[in-house]
């Protein structure tokens, strides 16, 4: 993409942007659209997904076919580029099991570590949307209103109603294919705002039959991927309505972007721009509008202040010449993922803010919140010597979303949130590892019954993964590490990670599930079922759904950001990530970080438009 | 996925490595042809990932002659030719199993110890039993062998490390075919194809499922 070096930025931006994933690719896509000057800064490399994805690579394309190493983590095509569970030039400090102090952060595998945190990274234009799951679920009502509704964390300054508007033209922007099921707490979409659900698959379609009699509902999932075409003609004037350059551009745009071939997996990322991440959707219409300068490489240490007590911009480090330069805004938006956005702010001192930019409440780095998740795997006769059949689709068609609220809430349930099901199987592209489920059936062989084994086998396993509501708590934050710096000095973070007795239970009614849905199914369980929940959850940070620690609250003594993700007490200071959440309902928080930064952004217009900001 | 999820600390990887090496003086074997030591480098973080690459590109291969033949008789017995895919020799299986072993990983370098004692436990046997190496053998000499190595749970304790072995192997092995082409065709793998539209699953197969 064409970017800009330190040396061309322009004296002085309306808005300067730290971060270019999720976050910041809405933040910066709406201010542009809308003919502010922006400034992003993204410490990663350039990357362009157009030419660099390997779409159609196969495993035996690549070392190792394509096995998790230290260097790739999901995998040799798998696009994180710069990153995964270490960054080898910025180090993090964690607790691990039994063992006293802190120490560097080193593990790379999440089901097998001892850390009590593991934070993935990714440095490239784009972030982590490259090669996210692109599930896209909205909260519903409830999970913006969690204390009211049953007195446990903390309630969301606005609600599901003020959500909603966002939510819908992220959709159309972004694209999400699913349905409108009419579930309790899991929204539906207006007419003509989804793109239409894929088929299921076989898996998911004998899952439902069983599910159904166990009154649990399998219905489509919503993932950002275009199954259809964006229709370019119309939702242009819905996403900006008054504004007829806006429009051409973005439908130019959508015009461009092709439909899913439902062909490669997309972690890899899409050069047919099919499915969302910000570097094929978020930023090339945010370069067309000629208001947005990307200088990647760009390592941000600290957000600057004046006497006024505003903020006149950043410090960065120039990662190819270690240089550091300073650039000057109007406002200043964080949008470098939750940790990372509170890192800043921590490093950020001044004589008004000994303890961190933004930070008299002392609450920056506070409830720190993952995803609660655990699985279970098991093998279905049923699904034994299948007739084969191409069952690649896009990921995930079919999901399970949580259906014991009355329960729950009727005190039934020991635990006091849900967790929704995401469940994979069917014939998926062999890779290493492939015999070894068949052979812990099968006992071992080798030969000509050994080959029979593996073709009647294959497509038969399945698993199930639970994805949790976690309540934020006080045990759960991260600080500065006063001992560890990463490669440009900076000071680096170190985390405190607890869950409540609700995540763990819920950890052990996720296994329950699972085995019985698999032993309903006909099916064998093959991996362990614990009863105990600290066996069964993931460890934390495992789901990679990183949100908390810039809270915000309609309490500026208790949270550091107002509803509209802006500091209380600097003005002209923003954080638009998974920071601000203060709930982690079990929904994957992507969409909502969008949907929340989008209006943030809008907040940002109205503010500068009327001279405030 | 990672065959065997590795995340092992300095310590323990010394510790591992030391307890493989006991193997070989419990299996009381003679070591044979020391392969090659491990000079390539990790490809990083940021490896060009657009590209197909083959064996060797990456990292120096390191089974020496011997080595291989044997590898390459091995992966025959487990996966031989049959009237829907051809033997694993003819797929290229032995050089994928040569690239893994010869990697600057943790994991792999465990896996590499442990192969390659077994490579050399499995000649050790052939000389034992019929005083050839493994890859000279008749294929019912080579099953009489592997017969007692191939199911983990039932083999003996004195063949207990070397049906350890023959399963790591075997999965290593698998995992080299399968991702082939004549693999895919092999298993019915038959995706990677794009499509207009992603259809219901066909007939036979709903009805299969009772749908
Ligand atoms: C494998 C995987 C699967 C996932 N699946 C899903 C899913 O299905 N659904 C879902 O909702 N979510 C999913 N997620 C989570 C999702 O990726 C994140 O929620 C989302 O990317 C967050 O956006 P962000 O902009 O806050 O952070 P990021 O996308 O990480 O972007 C932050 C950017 O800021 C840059 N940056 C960081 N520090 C600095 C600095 N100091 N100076 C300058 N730049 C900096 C980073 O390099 C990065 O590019 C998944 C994540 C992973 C890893
Ligand atoms: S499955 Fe579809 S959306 Fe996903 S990478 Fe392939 S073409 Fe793109």
């Amino acid at each position: 993409m064409p970017l800009i070096t330190s040396s061309k930025s322009k004296p002085e931006y309306d808005v300067v942007i730290v971060g270019s994933g999720a976050a910041g690719g809405q933040t910066a896509y709406t201010l542009t659209m809308e003919g502010a000057k922006v400034l992003m800064l993204e410490a990663g490399r350039n990357y362009d997904p157009v030419t660099e994805t390997p779409m159609f690579q196969t495993n035996a394309q690549a070392p190792l076919a394509a096995s998790n190493t230290p260097d790739k983590n999901f995998g040799f095509h798998d696009a994180t580029v710069g990153g995964g569970w270490r960054v080898p030039e910025e180090p993090y400090s964690v607790r691990r099991r039994n063992q006293p102090g802190w120490h560097e952060a080193t593990d790379w595998n999440a089901l097998t570590t001892d850390q009590n945190w593991m934070w993935w990274r990714s440095r490239m234009l784009g972030g982590r949307t490259n090669h996210w799951g692109r599930i896209s679920l909205r909260m519903g009502p409830y999970d913006f209103k969690p204390l009211e509704r049953d007195g446990l964390g903390l309630d969301w300054p606005l609600g599901y109603d003020d959500m909603a508007p966002y939510y819908d033209k992220v959709e159309m922007l972004i694209g999400v294919y699913g349905s409108n099921e009419g579930l309790e707490n899991t929204p539906d979409s207006p007419n003509r705002t989804l793109l239409p659900a894929p088929a299921p698959k076989a898996h998911e379609l004998f899952t439902k039959k069983i599910c159904d009699d166990m009154k649990i509902p399998v219905v489509p999932i919503h993932r950002a991927v275009l199954s259809a075409k964006q229709d370019h003609r119309t939702v242009p004037g819905r996403l900006h309505p008054h504004n007829a350059k806006a429009q051409k551009i973005i439908g130019n745009h959508m015009e461009l972007r092709q439909a899913c071939f439902w062909a490669t997996p997309c972690g890899r990322g899409c050069s047919t721009r099919a499915n969302y991440q910000s570097t094929t959707v978020h930023i090339p219409p945010a370069l067309e509008t000629g208001n947005l300068d990307i200088i990647p490489n760009a390592m941000v240490r600290e957000v600057l202040l004046d006497e006024g007590g505003k903020t006149t911009g950043v410090v960065y480090i120039d990662k190819l010449t270690g240089r550091e330069h300073s650039v000057k805004a109007r406002i200043v938006v964080l949008a470098a993922s939750g940790c990372e956005s509170a890192r800043i702010l921590l490093n950020s001192k001044s004589n008004q803010f000994p303890n961190g930019l933004g930070n008299s409440s002392g609450m920056v780095g506070r409830y720190l919140m993952d995803t609660v998740g655990a699985s279970v795997d098991g093998q279905i006769p049923a699904l034994e010597n299948l007739p084969p059949h191409n069952t690649d689709g896009a990921g995930v068609h079919c999901y399970i979303p949580w259906w014991k609220y009355r329960e729950q809430l009727a005190g039934k349930l020991d635990f006091a949130r849900g967790y929704h099901i995401e469940f994979n199987g069917g014939r998926e592209m062999p890779k290493p590892g492939i015999a070894e489920n068949i052979t812990n059936i099968t006992g071992g062989g080798y030969g000509k019954r050994f080959k029979e084994d593996m073709r009647r086998y294959y497509g038969s396993f399945m698993n199930f993964s639970g994805r949790g509501e976690m309540i934020p708590n006080e045990n759960s934050y991260c600080e500065i590490d006063p001992d560890r710096k990463d490669k440009w000095g900076i000071p680096a973070l170190r985390f405190h990670f607890q869950w409540s007795d609700h995540e763990i239970k819920q950890a052990a009614h996720m296994h329950k599930t699972f085995q019985e849905i698999i032993e309903s199914m006909g099916g064998r369980v093959t991996s362990k079922i614990q009863t105990n929940g600290r066996k069964a959850i993931y460890p934390p940070g495992a789901i990679i759904h990183e949100v908390g620690t810039t809270c915000i609250g309609s309490d500026s003594k208790k949270s550091v950001l107002n509803q509209w993700c802006q500091s209380w007490d600097v003005k002209n200071l923003f954080v638009t990530d998974g920071g601000p959440f203060v709930s982690n309902a079990d929904k994957n928080p992507t969409l909502s970080i969008m949907a929340l930064a989008w209006r943030s952004a809008d907040y940002m217009l109205e503010e500068m438009r009327k001279g405030n900001l | 996925m990672d065959p065997k999820p590795t995340k092992l600390n300095r310590r323990e990887a010394i510790k591992l490595v030391a307890a493989a090496t006991a193997s070989i003086t419990v299996l009381q074997q003679k070591t044979f042809g020391a392969a090659a030591t491990i000079a390539g480098q990790p490809y990083g973080v940021d490896p060009l990932l657009n590209k197909a690459y083959k064996s060797g590109d990456f990292w120096p291969l390191t089974l020496n002659t011997e080595q291989r033949a044997t590898v390459l008789a091995l992966t025959d017995l487990i996966l031989p030719a049959d009237d829907k895919s051809p033997a694993a020799s003819e797929v290229g299986t032995v050089d994928f199993i040569d690239e893994w072993i010869s990697a600057p990983y943790e994991g792999q370098r465990r896996d590499r110890q442990q192969i390659l004692d077994g490579l050399a436990w499995l000649n050790q046997q052939s000389e034992n039993r019929f005083s050839k190496k493994f890859a000279d053998l008749t294929l019912k000499e080579q099953s009489a062998i592997a017969d007692d190595i191939c199911y983990l749970d039932q083999a003996s304790d004195k063949y207990r490390i070397a049906a350890e072995f023959f399963a790591s192997f075997r999965n290593l092995a698998a995992g080299g075919y399968y991702a082939t082409s004549q693999g895919w065709l092999d298993i019915g793998y038959v995706g990677n194809l794009p499509t207009d539209k992603f259809e219901v699953p066909p007939q036979e197969v709903l009805k299969k499922l009772g749908l």
